[in-house]
This record gives C-alpha cells, structure tokens and sequence, in this order.
C-alpha cells in the first residue's frame, strides 16, 4: 500500500486586482498533480520557484483543501481525517520563520511535545536524544532569537521528529543553510529512510535531489512533468550534450531565438559575475555551434566548451518544455 | 489529563512569552496607572469617597479587560508573522484547545492589571479600599478573569478566520468601558443598551467584584459572569472548525 497518495489534485486560488474596481482573479497553483511514495521512500518533489511544491505540500498535510482531487496518508484522506494524519505526519519547512523567538530551543520542543501530545513519562529523553541529533545540545537553554539561521533550522527538524512520525514532509529543508550546514542537514534526513520512516520533500536544488531521493517527480507550473528515479531522467537526456558558450550582454531576444533552432532541448543562461554562460542542450545526432555562434551576432563571445547532460540539464530541459 | 496538562503547560509558556516582551511589558505596566490616574481625576471632582472607590475597581477592570481585548488580536496576528500560525493548525490536538491557553495567559496579566491600578489609587490618590469579603473578592477577580479569557478566545477564533480583526480588538476596547459600567453606572445609560450589557460577562464580573468589596453578594453576578464566559467558549469551540475549514479552503493561514 502506498503511504502517501495524490490523485488529480487541483488548487486554485481567488485573489482580486486593483483597489477601488476589485476584480476577482483565479489562479491554479497546482493543475492534477498525481503520484504515490511507497513505504521507507524518500520522494522528491522538484520544480523552481511558483511551481506547485509547497502547495502540493500543503494540501497533503492538510493546511489546505484541494480545490479538486484527493489525496491520503497512511489511508486517511486529508479532507475527510485531517486528525488522523495530523497525528502521524512530521512537517518541516525551510527559513527562519515558526520559531517563538522568545522561548528558548528547548521551551519551544516542550511545547510541540505538549501539542502533539508526546507522553510526560518519555518527553523530556525524546528531547534530549533530538538535540543530540541535530546538534542544539548545549544550546538549549538559550533564547531561539538568538540562533543562527542554520540552528533555527535544525530546531524545525527536531520539532518535526518529536512525535516520531511515521511520514516526513519536508518543505526545502536545506533553504538558506550555508554548505556545511546543508551538507549535515542532508546526512539526517538520509537517516529517516533508514529508520524507516517515509520521506516527502520539496527542493529545487538538483544535487539534493539526486543524492538524497529514491524517486523524483518533476514539478512545473502546476503539473508533473517527469518522474523517475534520478537515473531514468538523466537517462532521457543523456543521449543529447551541451553546449556552453560565455557570452557578455546577451539580449533576451536572441535566448528566444535560439529556442527555435532545430534540434534544442532546452537553453538556458546563467549569470556568473560579469558575464553569462549560455547552456544550449542539443540533440546528440546535430551539430549546432556554428548555428549557435551566428545568433550571438553582436555579443562578446569569451570560452566555448562541451559536456555531457547532468540532471539539472534534464530539470532545465524539462521545465522549460 | 493531556488536554488539561497541556493547557496547564501552554498557559505558562504564554505567559513567559508575554512577560518577556519590553512593549507588551512597558504597555501592560503604564496603561493601567494611565486609567486610574484618569479615573481618579474624574471622579475626586465628585468629592464623593464612594465614587472615587467605584471609580477605583472601575479603572482595575478597565485594566484587565484593554489586556485581553487587544492583545488576544494581536496574539493571533504575532503567529501569523512568526509563521507558527499554520504549525499549530497542523497539530493534531483541536485547534480550539490551542487557542484557549494563550488567551487565558493575556488575562493573566489582568490580575496585575487590578493589582497596579488599586496600588496607584492608594499612594497616588489615598483612596483606602477595604474589601469587605476577601475570599469572595478574590474569587471574583478569578472568575472575571476566566471569563475575560473566554471572551478572548472568541475574538481571537475569528482573528483566526479575517486576518484584519485584531482591528476590531482594539475596537472593543472603550465601548465596553462604558457599556459595561466600569465607569458609569449602567442606570445612567440608555434602555436600549442594557440587552448588550447583560450579555457581556465584563458587566457580571464588575457588579461580582464591586459587590465582594463593598459588602454585598457577588455570587449571583459571578455565576452569570462564568456562565457566560463558557457560552463564549463553547461558541468558539463549536465554531472553530467551521473558521479552519474556511482559512484552509482559503488558503489564508500563511499570509501574514
């Protein structure tokens, strides 16, 4: 049986434009998202920003109510037994907010422990062995205000462990951690499939992705677009290669244009200081940098160079579809 | 057990939170010294010992009620903008229950309230105040609370739902000032007010402690005053589903 399971899940929100002639304006955040993670899965949920993650995410924990659709953990609609998968799911989400600042690290566990209802008899060791874990011990008793962003995060983790939850959702959990605490913080939540525990998560970092998820469903503008393991979707680019040619002063236009070439994937253009590295993915079978080069007319051209796709080529190439 | 005992913990943290904030704290220490020295002033005009000692509970319960009618809006307001709003509502304990031990803990800060205010109006003003039935008093003053809280907790369900109704938090505050008689007897007001008086705990919990005080017998006022302090929270209750759905069908728990 599937742990967690999504089915044509739709959600739409009504907002209104303009002040004194309000007019109301729908828009679909998530359009018929349909999967399911099996148990001990760590499932990844990929997309750039504005695609649906966290909304997907929401509905799943119960914060909101799809719009059409369905969707259960463990076998309980999240409509219909909101309770019942409230007490058997962990939320986790990125940044440095739902922390009372003004309570220590420790105040705050207490009181998520009281709100999940974590017996008295066994809280304060649960306590205890989560702060070991995410490394908070001896920093416990001090004012969470005062915590760093990475710690901030790691207190989310320890309070989303607290009832030792049967199912994980993560919502961009590594979200402005500096590289060391990232890397830390991608070591725990591997743990969670090892002991068993089902993992969602949302991020658009590929690396992340790619190193921590068994399975992962690509997210864009609402709509699952590709789903696999890491492996099967590089797999549907790997027959391709990239072209990346450092440009100076690239004009939108001609990204556009080069969109329309005969046997692109995908073209995207990364800024890196004072110039920008155009990404042109092609077809294995066509040779396009003649091509590529003559659209640049009128561009500073500085290195060009080749490689194989890696799966943020097959992310890029996938969203931009 | 758990619902009680997680009530009981919450209730504390609240309260640590609220103490240790400098501007609730500076608010909640000078806006009760600013009603009674108001108070007092108006009514030692009267150069009537009697007003100036119902002017002096008067002010106390004014304390007590601005407490809990505009900090029960902004409680709900500080989760949006800490973002624990939507971590509460994904707990599986009833929303209702969460609710309820952070506006208990605004009211807390009440008992203060009264205790500053009858303070002021001794050293300040000489106003000696002799409580006639200490025990009574003080039960009182603790079913006042508790129905104060009750009624924040009502507000605060909707503060829930209309993330702009801390507004009318503070919107309350002064009508039920004068509506429920803390400071003008309710004789004086219209006929057509006293339905709206009757069925604000605040009324029942001022005759409870103005009667304990003076002499009389509180009990019938305090049963009313505790009586409609749990209508308020079965209210609440029975409405907060509805409201959650209704954020949650929104979308509106995350926005700040």
């Amino acid at each position: 049986m599937a742990v967690i399971e999504a089915e044509n899940l739709h959600r739409t929100y009504r907002t209104t434009t303009g002040t004194f002639r309000r007019r109301a304006k729908s828009v679909e955040a998530v359009r018929g998202v349909s999967f399911e993670v099996g148990e001990g899965e760590l499932f990844g949920l990929l997309g750039p920003n504005g695609a649906g993650k966290t909304t997907t995410i929401k509905m799943l924990i119960t914060l909101l109510i799809p719009t059409a659709g369905t969707a259960r953990v463990l076998g309980y609609d999240v409509v219909e037994s909101p309770r019942e998968v409230r007490k058997r799911i962990g939320y986790v989400f990125g940044g440095e907010r739902g922390v009372y600042e003004r309570l220590s690290g420790y105040d705050n566990l207490r009181y998520f422990a009281e709100l999940y209802g974590v017996p008295p008899r066994i809280q304060k060791q649960r306590i205890e062995e989560l702060l070991r874990l995410v490394g908070l011990k001896g920093r416990e008793h001090e004012r969470a205000e005062g915590y760093s962003r990475g710690m901030k995060q790691r207190l989310h983790v320890a309070r989303g462990l607290l009832h030792d939850p049967q199912v994980l959702f993560l919502d961009e959990p590594t979200l402005g951690l500096d590289p060391v605490g990232a890397r830390e913080l991608r070591s725990t939540i591997a743990s969670f499939t090892a002991a068993g525990k089902t993992v969602l998560m949302t991020t658009h970092y590929m690396f992340e992705a790619d190193s921590l998820c068994n399975r992962i469903a690509v997210i864009s503008r609402g709509e699952i677009v590709a789903e696999g393991t890491p492996m099967e979707l590089k797999s549907r680019v790997e027959s391709g290669r990239v072209t990346e040619v450092e440009v100076f002063g690239i004009p939108e236009e001609t990204v556009g244009r080069l969109r329309q070439l005969d046997g692109v994937l995908a073209v995207s253009v990364e800024e890196r200081e004072q110039a920008q590295v155009l990404s042109v993915q092609t077809r294995a079978d066509v040779q396009l940098t003649a091509s590529i080069l003559g659209h640049l007319d009128g561009a500073s051209i500085g290195r060009i160079s080749y490689r194989e796709p890696t799966l943020e080529d097959a992310y890029v190439a996938l969203v931009a579809e | 057990m758990s619902s009680l005992r997680f009530v009981f913990v919450s209730w504390g943290l609240q309260f640590k939170m609220i103490m240790r904030s400098p501007f609730d704290g500076i608010g909640n220490v000078i806006y009760p010294l600013f009603f009674a020295t108001v108070a007092f002033f108006v009514f030692r005009a009267g150069h009537s010992p009697r007003t100036l000692v119902y002017a002096s509970f008067g002010a106390a319960v004014m304390g007590m009620w601005s407490s809990v009618s505009t900090s029960a809006g902004s409680a709900m307001q500080r989760e949006r903008w800490w973002g624990t709003l939507e971590l509460l509502v994904a707990a599986p304990r009833h929303f209702a229950l969460v609710l309820l031990p952070a506006t208990l803990g605004l009211a807390t800060v009440g008992i203060y309230n009264l205790a500053a205010t009858l303070l002021w109006g001794r050293l300040l003003f000489g106003v000696h105040l002799s409580i006639a039935h200490p025990f009574l008093f003080a039960l009182a003053v603790v079913g006042t609370i508790l129905a104060f809280g009750g009624l924040g907790f009502l507000f605060a369900v909707s503060f829930v739902r209309w993330r702009a109704a801390w507004v009318l938090g503070n919107f309350f505050e002064y009508p039920v000032w004068l509506i429920c008689g803390f400071l003008v007897p309710l004789a004086l007001l219209p006929g057509w007010v006293h339905p709206v008086s009757w069925a604000l705990a605040p009324t029942w919990g001022m005759n409870a402690i103005r009667e304990s005080a003076l002499g009389g017998s509180p009990l019938d006022d305090l049963g009313l005053c505790l009586g409609l302090g749990l209508g308020y929270v079965a209210l609440g209750v029975l409405v907060t589903d509805r409201v959650l759905r209704a954020a949650r069908l929104r979308g509106s728990l995350s926005l700040t």
